[in-house]
């Protein structure tokens, strides 16, 4: 089989023929902010009692090319709520400058203290999402999107734990558990067995979601040819946020891939 | 003044033959009338404070803030005319976006202080315009830290320096007041309005030069003793007093501008209320019965 992406999603050139791209435009307008050119990959988060656990490995990707290994994709927004990026990371940076600016316009209104750090004027994780959600479809709307798949994590106005998405086409969904890219195949499976409905998420102590979300990211660096070994994670409860920027993944083991069949140029 | 009526004092650009411009001398008068405002710069953090003077009793209790977040780290306080400061303000938050804009990095005070010195001495330049009718104090914290360059995705080289030299004393807390004329200094010790004079000689008497050993704590209660103490119970109308603090990031405020805990306000506020009905008291009956009390500070105002 043909491995080279060039060939990848295209018809078969041995069974259909060479492709005939003599009908394509080769000029047209300029499409650079059009497809993501450095990338994150996948990003994992699962709610619990009373809070979200979200992780992201620490890599960004040129094509694939392990290209920078001590990249940050969670930020925290005004000490509250934590937004993991997935997908292109000049975009994430832009989007990053941008929270950074609406967190100072925050603090013109609302001089925050110590006696309400949070008070009912700032902005939540829910307001963040929605927000997230609008400025991407407007960007989808433009056909100039911001191609990155973004989960907010945080406290809703009741101070109940929130998780949600918002994609680079303004899809916004919610869920006990969520996972981005790769994740959503590879890490959804696993966090549902343990949080497969609010319910069950609203049983879950803080030291297993953060110990599942940990397995997530095992397997996902076992599988997933983009990530990497090295990762931020972060849990969010009414208390603020703890974020741990440069984590190891512990007790790997490959012993399963000895078993594995069927992929790359092996011939058995 | 024997040049009033001469016509010099009509005209913002234009001298006087003696060398004055009167527009911004009116100016100042109209901060000499407003709420007496002060800074304080300690070792560990800045201090702003404000006498806001409540125009009617149907104003809501707390509410008009008049100390502003111009970005994290820097607050802005003013005596004089309230809609000048306002201005001041929204065009401080522009200067500090732009500065991030730019440089992807927090504004430092200094500069700050500078391009708005300059914005308000733009204004005793021109016939089409009249000067500030404020004096601005501008706090802030700069930070001693290693700082993230806004939107930074990486750690950037582990080696070499980021403008930065080793052993130096970077950032710290900065403190600036703006007068109309554009004119501006920094400070370890502030004020303007209407009780300056009298807030002035109390600074005077704190330790803030140099190496100042006056702790950020300190400075709140200082700042609003000197409140109560300049604000004229007589004359005046009644206030209330705004403070907003800022320290460095291992400090209370985690080198944020923020409001003064209500906690900690009204026990400053309680003892400054104390401080000031003994320092009126002690005019009348001289100090006959302070003499064995411990407070060494309203002794010094007897002196006076």
């Amino acid at each position: 089989m043909d491995h080279r992406p060039q060939a990848w999603g295209r018809p078969r050139d041995d069974i259909y023929g060479a492709y005939d791209g003599s009908y394509l435009q080769t000029s047209g307008p300029k499409q650079s902010t059009q497809a993501p050119v450095v990338t994150g990959t996948s990003v994992v988060a699962l709610k619990f009692k009373d809070g979200v656990v979200i992780a992201a490995d620490n890599l960004a990707s040129y094509g694939s090319l392990a290209r920078f290994t001590n990249v940050k994709r969670l930020r925290v927004f005004l000490d509250s709520s934590v937004v993991g990026f997935g997908g292109d990371v000049s975009d994430m940076q832009y989007l990053d400058r941008h929270l950074n600016e609406l967190a100072i316009d925050e603090s013109y209104e609302t001089t925050p203290s110590a006696d309400h750090p949070s008070p009912g004027g700032t902005l939540n994780a829910a307001n963040l999402h929605k927000y997230l959600q609008k400025l991407m479809y407007k960007r989808r709307n433009d056909f100039d999107p911001l191609w990155n798949q973004i989960l907010v994590a945080g406290l809703d106005s009741g101070s109940k734990p929130f998780l949600a998405s918002v994609d680079l086409r303004g899809t916004a969904f919610s869920s006990p558990s969520l996972a981005s890219g790769f994740g959503a195949a590879l890490a959804q499976p696993i966090m549902r067995k343990y949080a497969a409905t609010e319910e069950d998420a609203a049983r879950l102590s803080r030291d297993e979601a953060v110990q599942v979300v940990k397995e997530c990211m095992k397997v996902l660096y076992y599988r997933d040819a983009r990530s990497m070994d090295k990762y931020s994670i972060a849990v969010v409860t009414k208390d603020g946020v703890e974020l741990k920027e440069d984590e190891q993944l512990e007790k790997q083991s490959w012993a399963f891939a000895e078993r594995i069949r069927g992929y790359g140029t092996q011939t058995v | 003044m024997t040049s009033i009526g001469t016509g010099y004092d009509l005209a913002n650009s234009i001298f006087s033959p003696d060398g004055r411009n009167f527009q911004v001398e009116y100016a100042v008068k109209a901060v000499e009338n407003g709420g007496t405002s002060i800074g304080i710069r300690c070792k560990d953090g800045v201090v702003l404070a404000v006498e806001k003077v409540v125009a009617s009793k149907l104003l809501k209790q707390g509410a008009n803030k008049r100390i502003a977040t111009v970005d994290r780290h820097l607050g802005v306080v003013y005596s004089g005319m309230v809609p000048d400061g306002r201005h001041f303000v929204d065009r401080s938050r522009d200067e500090a976006r732009a500065w991030r804009d730019t440089f992807k990095t927090p504004i430092p005070t200094a500069d700050l202080a500078s391009r708005m010195g300059g914005y308000m001495q733009a204004y005793t330049l021109y016939q089409s315009v009249r000067p500030f009718g404020i004096t601005a104090i501008v706090g802030g914290f700069d930070s001693e830290l290693e700082l993230p360059v806004d939107g930074e995705v990486g750690s950037g080289p582990a080696v070499g320096a980021g403008g930065k030299t080793a052993g130096k004393k970077h950032g710290g807390p900065f403190l600036y007041m703006i007068e109309p004329s554009g004119l501006y200094w920094g400070y370890y010790g502030a004020a303007a309005g209407k009780g300056r004079q009298v807030a002035k000689a109390e600074l005077e008497k704190l330790d803030l030069g140099g190496s100042g050993e006056l702790s950020l704590e300190q400075a709140v209660k200082e700042a609003a003793r000197i409140i109560y103490l300049s604000h004229d119970d007589v004359k005046d109308k009644k206030f209330e007093l705004e403070m907003s603090w800022i320290s460095g990031a291992d400090g209370p405020t985690k080198g944020k501008h923020q409001e003064v805990p209500k906690a900690l306000r009204e026990e400053a506020e309680k003892e400054a209320e104390r401080l000031a009905k003994k320092a009126v008291e002690g005019d009348d009956d001289d100090d006959d019965d302070d003499d064995e009390d411990d407070d060494k500070k309203d002794g010094d105002k007897m002196e006076e």
